[in-house]
């Protein structure tokens, strides 16, 4: 499956995915308007930083991925056609179970009323997940693993 | 138009002329007897006629190999004057570099109405002394100092046993004036004028000639500039701003100083693209890319056809993308090129081969003249 | 502390209503303009501080930023401009040498923008480049040898050429990219302009930087170059090489050497200049073995000797009064190309006085090195390469026609790499990642963007070029090389004309 790769050497930490990543997953989509009304929003990817070292991270879709497995009102899938690990709002009982087994910790509580679990989604209704298609450097491609080193 | 007349009558004919460079298109026509036989100015008189509408009446002309056989060895110049202080100038000049051994001046047709004809004069000269190889240089450089230094004087041709024969008019009007169906060469070509300007100046028609080159051509060579500084670099001055110049200098320069073989000479001319070039076999290769890389500056661009006489061969040669007409066909020992097919069947209806040379083939009628004829020509026969 | 009189050069405009806090623009400047306050939620740029990069606008997501020109201005005098009066400010509080960066800003005609070139109209016909072949590939080297062929008399028509002329750089376009040492510019500014010189088919300078390891692998597309200080400089940099060019000059600084900072000599700097880590690189003004031109003829000759007479060998200097001459002398001193850097050339730092004032516009230079070198009888027995500000395809058709052979571009390159010419790379603090060593600043040059932009920039010039070779008739760049008939000048006078050897619009051929 496709997936985001990383190139931490040419992350500037901008943090422009995350606000992206926000407004894609916000109830409006319009940024001015998200980020001054919508207090709930909370990125899906992650830029983690120490010295001019940094790097953004979100879910890595893993093959036998532990947050399905430990997840115990059965929201938290992986589709097997697609790869993609999701969590449906509807199911999601809030135990946390997923963001405690985790590996990566990108995981979040969605704020708001009602506990949730969020996760990166990998935007399956866009081309390009907006985090790679918004990094001003190319520091996340969405690719094949084979293919993520070619440039 | 007022202007116009009050600089050409301060100016010279040729000071007027040669200060602009004159885009033409035109008819070219050339026949060569690859055996050395000798034929009448009649067959290049009616080829060229044939391409009457290629012209406008502003310059016709001729360039004849063999016809002055009882001069053969000796240099034969032509000269136009605009009046008699030129030629008087231009005599002095060359009494004092020269024996002259006959001054005369060029039978014409006075029947044949044309455009303010100049003084023509004809002169077969001697060196006064012998200068080996470097003969031929000092022959230019005497030929530029004429063409530049002497006003109203020019330089028609420079060669030996061979002459131009050029003016403002129809070719076939030229060539009637100057009576050339009365002389026998094995080697003619001929040209009718079209230029994108009115100047009308005898010398600017063409063949234009030096020593034994004569070049006549039908295009506009938008690399002239570039062509015009490379041969400057080697002492050649342009003086009269056309194309038929530089190329002239260009042939005289790689074939003569350099001594590039005539059969290579259209990788430089007329150069293969690129493309080409990588695909040739490594030998080959090699060298038309060093050829390319050296002589770069020599390459003509833009459309044209030349046809370049000499002593010893005709070459035609179409611009690398053949954007100008040409023609060729062989008969027996004649060779022909022209601009138009319908010439060449004008005076040889059934040629036995006719084709179409490719964009940058040149087209080379050698002269091999057997060795009778040649000894007959030395004794003045 | 006394007072300083204060005046900014930029006024950094933020529009709250679209302003989200993200913060972006405070990650983004090595300046310190941007402070956030968290009890406001509210950003606050110090406006002192900006050097007009336009870092922050280009990445604001919402489009809340603009920088503009400050509006502060002086008391309005025809003889004191504002740039006289800061810098006298600044260098009353200073007291040093002011440094900039980049090309001479100063209002000096610049005669690109006063010729105009040809078309083909009835009498010759135009060429469609899309059609029909158009050819760009440029040779650099010395093109002075006898072509001596051996002929096969036989029935198969083969020929042998006697001895291989000189050595030539192959071009596909007639673009360099500039003299740039790593040091002056991050690796990875090197790195794009080395992959985008391999990708394209054309070469890229070193500088006076060495050849970093990493980019030995792109060395035959690499010019080497040796300077006053020698850096980098040894048998295997030479040999690794597809040519070497001496810098005598550079038009940014004529007659001034180069001074890299210690704290600019990074361990990778010093390996590549193979110099201690954190020691000032100091370049000398001149060469301390070139006094006279028969010096430079044996450091020609040295450099051929070491590399088996196997490369071109070049001599780079800055357009000055005397430069024709000066690369008459060069040319007969065995170079195999010169190159002319002219007043607009750039630099990663060279005092503001010198920058400014010092050295004559590359298009004189130019023309009156080519007709210099034709009027001896030598032009081709050298390559010249036109440098200083070429900012178009259109300069660079202006430049062959005037008699260059190819054109340096290196302002233009970091352009394309994202410079914004705010003229601070000698801060080392380039927003861009260009002109800098901070491993936080370089990493913001990806170089698979850059080899891609500076490739994109190579073919759509070199398209532009076809197009006006095409509209002009010719189908070969070496038909338009000196060709200054097709040229002509636009409301420049006589002397103008006569030094850049051409006509006035209007007059024909």
């Amino acid at each position: 499956m496709k997936k985001i790769y990383i190139k931490e050497e040419y992350c500037i930490g901008c943090r422009l995915c995350e606000i992206y990543c926000q407004v894609k997953h916000s109830k409006s989509k319009k940024i001015i308007k998200a980020f001054k009304t919508e207090l709930d929003m909370v990125p899906m990817v992650t830029v983690e930083e120490i010295g001019h070292h940094s790097f953004a991270v979100q879910c890595r879709h893993c093959p036998d991925a532990p947050c399905v497995d430990a997840c115990i009102s059965g929201a938290m899938s992986k589709n097997e056609k697609s790869g993609v690990v999701t969590c449906d709002d509807q199911k999601c009982v809030g135990c946390w179970s997923c963001i405690m087994v985790c590996p990566y910790g990108v995981i979040k509580r969605k704020l708001g009323e009602k506990k949730i679990a969020s996760k990166c989604d990998l935007c399956q209704d866009e081309l390009e997940p907006v985090c790679v298609k918004n990094c001003p450097n190319e520091a996340l491609v969405l690719a094949e693993e084979e293919e993520k080193d070619e440039s | 138009m007022g202007e116009k007349l009050e600089i050409m009558e301060r100016m010279t004919r040729k000071e007027y002329s040669t200060r602009f460079r004159i885009p033409s298109g035109c008819a070219v026509f050339g026949v060569v007897n690859q055996k050395g036989m000798r034929f009448s100015g009649q067959t290049v008189l009616e080829g060229i006629t044939m391409m009457h509408d290629r012209s406008n009446g502003l310059g016709g002309g001729f360039a004849a190999y063999g016809i002055y056989p009882r001069f053969a060895q000796e240099w034969a110049f032509h000269l136009i004057y605009e009046d008699r202080i030129a030629q008087q100038q231009a005599e002095d000049l060359l009494g004092q570099n020269f024996e002259i051994l006959l001054s005369e001046e060029i039978p014409t047709d006075g029947s044949i109405r044309l455009d303010q004809p100049p003084l023509n004069y004809r002169y077969f000269l001697r060196c006064q002394k012998n200068m080996g190889k470097h003969e031929q240089d000092f022959i230019v450089n005497l030929v530029m100092n004429i063409n530049s230094n002497i006003r109203g004087a020019f330089v028609v041709s420079s060669g030996k046993n061979m002459g131009i024969f050029k003016g403002v008019g129809y070719p076939e009007d030229i060539g009637r004036y100057y009576r050339i169906q009365e002389y026998e060469g094995y080697l003619w070509t001929s040209h009718g004028r079209f230029p994108t300007n009115s100047a009308g100046w005898w010398g600017g028609a063409h063949p234009f000639g030096l020593l034994n080159w004569s070049v006549v051509h039908n295009g506009e060579i938008s690399s002239y500039g570039s062509n015009k500084r490379f041969v400057n670099d080697f002492g050649y001055k342009c003086t009269l701003s056309t194309d038929t110049e530089v190329i002239a200098y260009l042939f005289d320069l790689l074939v003569r100083r350099e001594k590039i073989d005539l059969r290579l000479l259209h990788l430089i001319l007329a150069a293969p693209l690129w493309e080409e070039i990588e695909r040739l076999a490594p030998d080959i290769r090699k060298v038309v890319t060093a050829l390319r890389t050296v002589y770069g500056p020599a390459l003509l661009n833009g459309p044209f056809n030349i046809i370049i006489g000499h002593n010893d061969f005709m070459y035609a040669l179409n611009d690398r993308i053949k954007l100008r007409p040409m023609v060729a066909a062989r008969h027996q020992d004649y060779m022909y090129v022209s601009s138009e097919e319908a010439a060449i069947r004008k005076v040889c209806p059934s040629p036995s081969l006719v084709w179409r040379p490719e964009g940058g083939q040149p087209v080379i009628g050698r002269v091999s003249i057997p060795r009778k004829a040649k000894l007959n020509q030395k004794a003045g026969v | 502390m006394a007072l300083k009189p204060r005046q900014t050069d930029f006024e950094v405009v933020r529009d709250q209503d679209k302003c989200i806090s993200c913060q972006v623009c405070l990650r983004q400047c090595s300046n310190d303009v941007h402070e956030y306050d968290s009890d406001q939620d509210i950003i606050y740029s110090d406006n002192s501080q900006c050097v007009g990069c336009h870092r922050c606008e280009s990445l604001c997501p919402t489009g809340a930023m603009k920088i503009k020109q400050s509006e502060s201005e002086f008391r309005q005098n025809f003889n004191w401009s504002p740039a006289h009066i800061k810098n006298i400010y600044k260098q009353a509080d200073s007291g040093g040498v002011l440094l900039t960066g980049m090309g001479a800003d100063r209002p000096y005609p610049i005669y690109w923008d006063h010729i105009l070139f040809n078309a083909a109209q009835v009498t010759n016909p135009s060429i469609d480049p899309l059609r029909e072949p158009m050819e760009i590939k440029t040779f650099i080297g010395n093109k002075s040898d006898v072509v001596g062929v051996d002929i096969d008399q036989g029935e198969t028509f083969n020929m042998k050429l006697k001895q291989d002329i000189s050595p030539q750089l192959v071009l596909s376009t007639p673009i360099l990219f500039s003299a740039m040492s790593f040091g002056s510019i991050s690796f990875n500014a090197c790195a794009s302009l080395a992959r985008a010189a391999r990708q394209f088919g054309t070469f890229y300078n070193t500088g006076e930087g060495g050849m970093h390891k990493d980019l030995e692998i792109y060395a035959s597309n690499t010019i080497v170059q040796v300077a006053s200080g020698r850096f980098g400089v040894d048998i295997d940099y030479l040999k690794r090489a597809a040519a070497i060019e001496i810098k005598i000059g550079q038009g940014a600084k004529p007659g001034i050497g180069g001074h890299l900072p210690a704290e600019k000599v990074t361990e990778e700097v010093s390996n590549a200049r193979m110099i201690p880590q954190g020691t000032d690189a100091i370049s000398p003004a001149p060469h301390h073995d070139i006094y006279s031109i028969e010096d430079l003829m044996q450091l020609i000759y040295a450099l051929k000797e070491a590399t088996d007479y196997q490369k071109p060998v070049g001599v780079k200097v800055s357009a000055v009064h005397n430069v024709a001459p000066i690369a008459s002398g060069i040319v007969r001193a065995g170079a195999d190309f010169v190159t002319i850097d002219g007043l607009r050339g750039g630099t990663g730092a060279a005092p503001q006085a010198i920058r400014d004032n010092i050295g004559i516009p590359i298009e004189l230079a130019l023309a009156s090195v080519d007709t210099r070198l034709r009027e001896e009888g030598i032009r081709h027995k050298a390559s010249v390469i036109a440098a200083g500000s070429i900012r178009s395809s259109a300069d660079i058709v202006k430049a062959i026609a005037l008699g260059a052979d190819a054109v340096y571009i290196g302002s233009a390159a970091l352009l394309a790499l994202g410079c914004n010419l705010c003229q601070k790379c000698y801060t080392g603090k380039c927003n861009w990642g260009i002109a800098t060593q901070d491993p936080y600043l370089t990493k913001r040059l990806n170089p698979n963007i850059g080899t891609r932009r500076l490739e994109n920039l190579l073919r759509g010039w070199s398209l532009e070029i076809k197009e006006m070779l095409g509209g002009a008739g010719i189908n070969a760049i070496e038909s338009l090389r000196g060709n200054r008939e097709h040229l002509r000048g636009i409301g420049i006078g006589e002397k103008e004309l006569a030094v850049l050897g051409i006509k006035h619009a209007g007059e024909a051929w």
